[in-house]
């Protein structure tokens, strides 16, 4: 048994009153749900995911407290789970309260990442409440002395089959007491056909106070006796500290402190502009070598750094296909790194005093950043704890862990509770970077019209680098010991759609891990599949071309699955697709007048996901170069729809940003640091330049389990609106961003 | 160390404030930290984004590179001023209707541009509202679902021009 958490700790409840947070109610008190043992591991402070009291609580209110491990990231989330808990346990949506990602309170269901809180999160909250829904029709069975099958459960309550006098509230039953059972996964599910709550456009529980001002990001914490810190940061991790004036920022109003461990150089405060301007006055001197290429070199260097490469997929002879083929495509596809650029730089509030630490983060993972931060800190990773505080919308693995290192160290020092809040320039400058990838491909098409050889060579860094136990994977970590480590190469990301899931007869799919590069990268939405499927959803266009075939009719030839060609038939008929089977005459260089074009491509969301199916139609100006997206069509099945406004959400998100990532996104460094530091240096799409229309068609299979759809529709419209460009001009765009520049360029090759 | 800061008066959604700040800080700070306004969001501190509109005398004005001092007088209004999750403005209202969010950091400056966009162009064209609003970025893609609150606001009548209550 380890020690009883001080009550400070034990205890949770945000009040946002007046926008100001107080802490100290006891929502559900840890003991009434049995969370008291544990061996002294960090993984064992979380409750366990066996014990039915982990999940879920029942108050005497008739209330239910979930307990989930999976978070809200702006995705709606918190919505759909809620809906599939109201509808197994039918427990009025409204009657549920959510507790959500917290190391000690939650259950671990892992980072809320990869599409996945759905299909894994939902199947375990199903589970439970099925679970509960069980122990309660038992329990009223027994108090009301009637067989189970002859109870009935509605909106919280069980009464019996034709006599409502007789009936128990949820709250009778059991409120605030103890399930005591496993989750034995053996309690009946409802049948997709019962449900009621589950597939309704139920709206966001947090809009509300979203649009009002009135809901707490974690930006928007205020602790009682709570200061502000900020980093000096060098140009990169490795730079050493020449010379540092601490007087120059120490002796400035409101200044606590000036904290230097190792090359982290921070700043403490009393007030939020006072740290900034301390930040602002600190003397530092840096020297740091150059280690970047030049942006020319980019993927010359991803090639010579890459010394090993991995077969992902193989069929057939592809070598003797190449051979023989009559009109063998060969053609290289490269891709930028690219930001999260969360609209909101990271943020987060951390209270370090005595033995404790409390962390309150935006992460997607509050359970994993634990050991990092307890790492950090020096302390017991029992004696720490993370508190999920939503933030701007992450998109995958921002700098929110790294802020939080910042805000602990820096709370360490002062012993007082400190929020660090990120500038603008330091999030664009030091969030974990979406991979640049590389690719050639060599393809034919054969006398029969299909398919007869594929190739595939991707460079990539690694696509995942979350933070672990060595503390020196945060940024903080990193720039007290003045290195980051290599860590382990993710090669699961790179490869996300990398094998596309045509049936080809000859094909090889091969990976060239790039082990390490001097600028972090880690997972960016949709990983590697965004980048593989524009590679390969172009090239394929660019072998319907080639074979002077409709581009929709080749893929169909290539594909087996009824709910692949269900997608990319919807898809079609909605943008009225016009079959048509060869490359168009190339556009006057000169002419203003846009040219319009239509591309499709389709992508199965890691091979195994959600199906998508897109139609882009793009004007473009061949005397300038620009590019407008001027309509989008999207089918998507991704199984049982929870919350379809929810998913229509996802989906035009996904678009919007995908098409903002295709047209205007790289990362611009020098050979020492990122250089394009605010939103003029990395632009992002505007209201401008939108679409005129998002148009989608949701594909509901309530006999299909539920897949993720936070990322899947990004990963086609790279290539479909690279397939436009080649529809509306006849000229092949290979490198992201389509700036005028390389449209231009790609007019006159 | 003590702060050397002076006592100016503010007014803020219809309410005089006496704030301790040097001059030059930020409004959008004070806004946060003093009068615990939690609408307004820090986005850049550079005027790029939009995050931290609010409106000085009914004009959409970035908080963020706005200095305290430059408000005394004037009229503030943040999205706390336009209603709240009980008693929403017709924009608030509309956006909850369309569901025009997703992580929601950047709404706060999508409401006030547009509340300011449609106090002056009661019925704006679509172009007039992507022009208007193209000074405001959102990174999670909400933009069609923006475009339709407000027009779906614009289509429902406005009320007066920073629409408080009353």
């Amino acid at each position: 048994m380890r020690a009883a958490i001080p009550s400070s700790l034990s205890r949770r409840e945000f009040l946002a009153d007046a926008g100001i947070l107080a802490i100290g109610f006891t929502l559900i008190p840890r003991s009434v749900r049995g969370l008291s043992s544990g061996s002294g591991e960090s993984e064992a402070l979380a409750p366990s995911a066996d014990a039915l009291d982990s999940w879920l609580v029942v108050g005497r209110d008739d209330r239910v407290t979930v307990y989930a491990g999976k978070v809200e990231l702006g995705t709606g989330v918190s919505t759909a789970l809620r809906q599939i808990v109201a509808e197994e346990l039918d427990v009025p949506f409204e009657r549920i309260t959510w507790v959500q990602g917290d190391s000690q309170l939650t259950v671990d269901q892992g980072r809320t990442v990869g599409s996945g809180s759905i299909k894994r999160g939902g199947g375990q909250l199903r589970r439970a409440a099925a679970e509960a829904r069980q122990a309660l029709l038992e329990m009223a069975a027994s108090k009301l002395n009637v067989p189970a099958n002859q109870l009935e459960l509605t909106d919280g309550a069980i009464s019996v089959t034709g006599d409502a006098s007789r009936r128990l509230t949820f709250g009778a039953l059991i409120g605030g007491g103890r399930f005591e059972r496993t989750i034995s996964g053996r309690a009946p599910v409802k049948a997709p056909s019962e449900y009621k709550v589950v597939g309704r456009p139920v709206p966001r529980v947090e809009i509300p106070a979203k649009m009002t001002g009135k809901h707490v990001y974690v930006h928007d914490l205020r602790l009682p006796g709570m200061v502000h810190g900020r980093v000096v940061r060098p140009p990169r991790v490795g730079a050493t500290l020449e010379s540092l004036d601490e007087q120059s920022g120490a002796r400035l109003p409101g200044v606590i402190r000036v904290v230097r461990k190792g090359t982290f150089v921070g700043v403490v405060a009393e007030r939020e502009e006072q740290a900034v301007r301390a930040a602002k006055a600190l003397t530092v001197k840096w020297n740091a070598t150059p280690v970047l290429p030049d942006a020319a070199d980019l993927y010359t260097r991803f090639k010579s750094l890459a010394k090993t490469e991995r077969v992902v997929g193989e069929a057939g002879d592809v070598n003797a296909a190449l051979r023989s083929a009559t009109r063998p495509v060969r053609a290289t596809y490269r891709w930028p790194f690219q930001l999260h650029a969360s609209i909101g730089p990271s943020c987060a509030v951390a209270d370090v005093r005595g033995e404790n630490a409390t962390v309150y983060s935006a992460t997607q993972g509050a359970h994993q950043l634990v050991a990092p931060i307890a790492a950090l800190l020096g302390m017991p990773a029992e004696k720490v704890r993370v508190i999920f505080t939503e933030g701007s919308g992450c998109y995958g693995h921002n700098g929110a862990d790294d802020v939080a290192g910042d805000a602990a160290l820096l709370s360490q020092a002062v012993g007082r509770p400190v929020r660090v809040q990120w500038s603008r320039e330091d999030e664009h400058a030091w969030e974990p970077e979406g991979p640049a990838m590389l690719f050639e491909m060599a393809g034919a098409v054969g006398a029969d019209g299909k398919i007869s050889a594929w190739t595939y060579d991707a460079w990539t860094p690694t696509h995942g680098a979350r933070p672990t136990r060595d503390p020196a994977t945060l940024v903080p970590g990193a720039l007290v010991v003045g290195s980051a480590p290599a860590g382990e190469f993710f090669s699961g990301g790179g490869e996300r759609n990398a094998r596309t899931t045509y049936v080809l007869p000859n094909e090889r799919v091969t990976s060239h891990p790039v082990p390490s590069f001097p600028i972090r990268t880690s997972s960016l939405r949709g990983l590697g599949s965004p980048q593989n499927s524009f590679a390969n959803e172009s090239f394929i266009d660019e072998l319907a071309a080639a074979a002077r075939l409709d581009p929709v009719e080749l893929r169909r030839r290539h594909l087996t699955d009824p709910r692949a060609l269900a997608v990319i038939d919807a898809a079609v008929k909605r943008a009225g697709w016009i079959a048509r089977s060869s490359p168009p005459p190339r556009a006057a260089l000169a002419s203003s007048e846009a040219r319009r074009g239509r591309g499709f491509a389709y992508v199965q969301y890691d091979r195994t996901e959600a199906y998508v199916a897109a139609v882009a139609d793009v004007d473009v100006r061949p005397d300038t170069g620009t590019v407008r997206v001027r309509r989008v069509c999207v089918a998507h099945d991704c199984g049982l729809i929870v919350n379809p406004d929810g998913l229509r959400n996802q989906i035009e998100g996904n678009v919007i940003q995908a098409i903002s990532r295709t047209l205007k996104e790289a990362v611009r460094f020098d050979a020492t640091r990122v250089t394009g530091v605010d939103w003029n240096g990395y632009p992002i799409l505007r209201f401008s330049e939108i679409p005129e229309a998002i148009d989608i068609e949701l594909i509901d299979r309530p006999d299909q389990p539920s897949v993720g759809a936070g990322e899947a529709a990004t990963s086609p419209i790279p290539a479909a609106i690279a397939n436009a460009i080649f529809d509306a001009t006849g000229a092949r765009v290979r490198q992201v961003p389509f700036t005028p520049d390389r449209v231009r360029a790609a007019l006159r090759a | 160390m003590h702060q050397t800061s002076t006592t100016l008066r503010i007014r803020v959604n219809g309410t005089d404030h006496d704030v301790a700040a040097e001059p030059d800080t930020p409004l959008l700070y004070v806004l946060r930290s003093e009068l615990s306004l939690n609408g307004p969001k820090f986005g850049c501190g550079l005027g790029q984004c939009g995050s931290c509109t609010v409106h000085v005398d009914g004009a959409p004005r970035r908080s963020c590179v706005t200095a305290v001092s430059s408000v005394a007088g004037k009229e503030v209004v943040t999205l706390e001023g336009l209603g709240t999750p009980e008693r929403p403005h017709p924009l608030q209202q509309a956006f909850i209707d369309e569901q025009a969010a997703q992580c929601g950091y950047c709404i706060n400056g999508m409401i006030m541009r547009a509340a300011a966009l449609l106090a002056r162009t009661p019925r704006p064209s679509r172009d007039e509202i992507l022009s208007a609003m193209d000074a405001n970025l959102c990174r999670c893609g909400t933009h069609m679902r923006i475009v339709r609150a407000i027009e779906r606001a614009a289509a429902g009548g406005m009320p007066s021009p920073t629409g408080r209550e009353g």
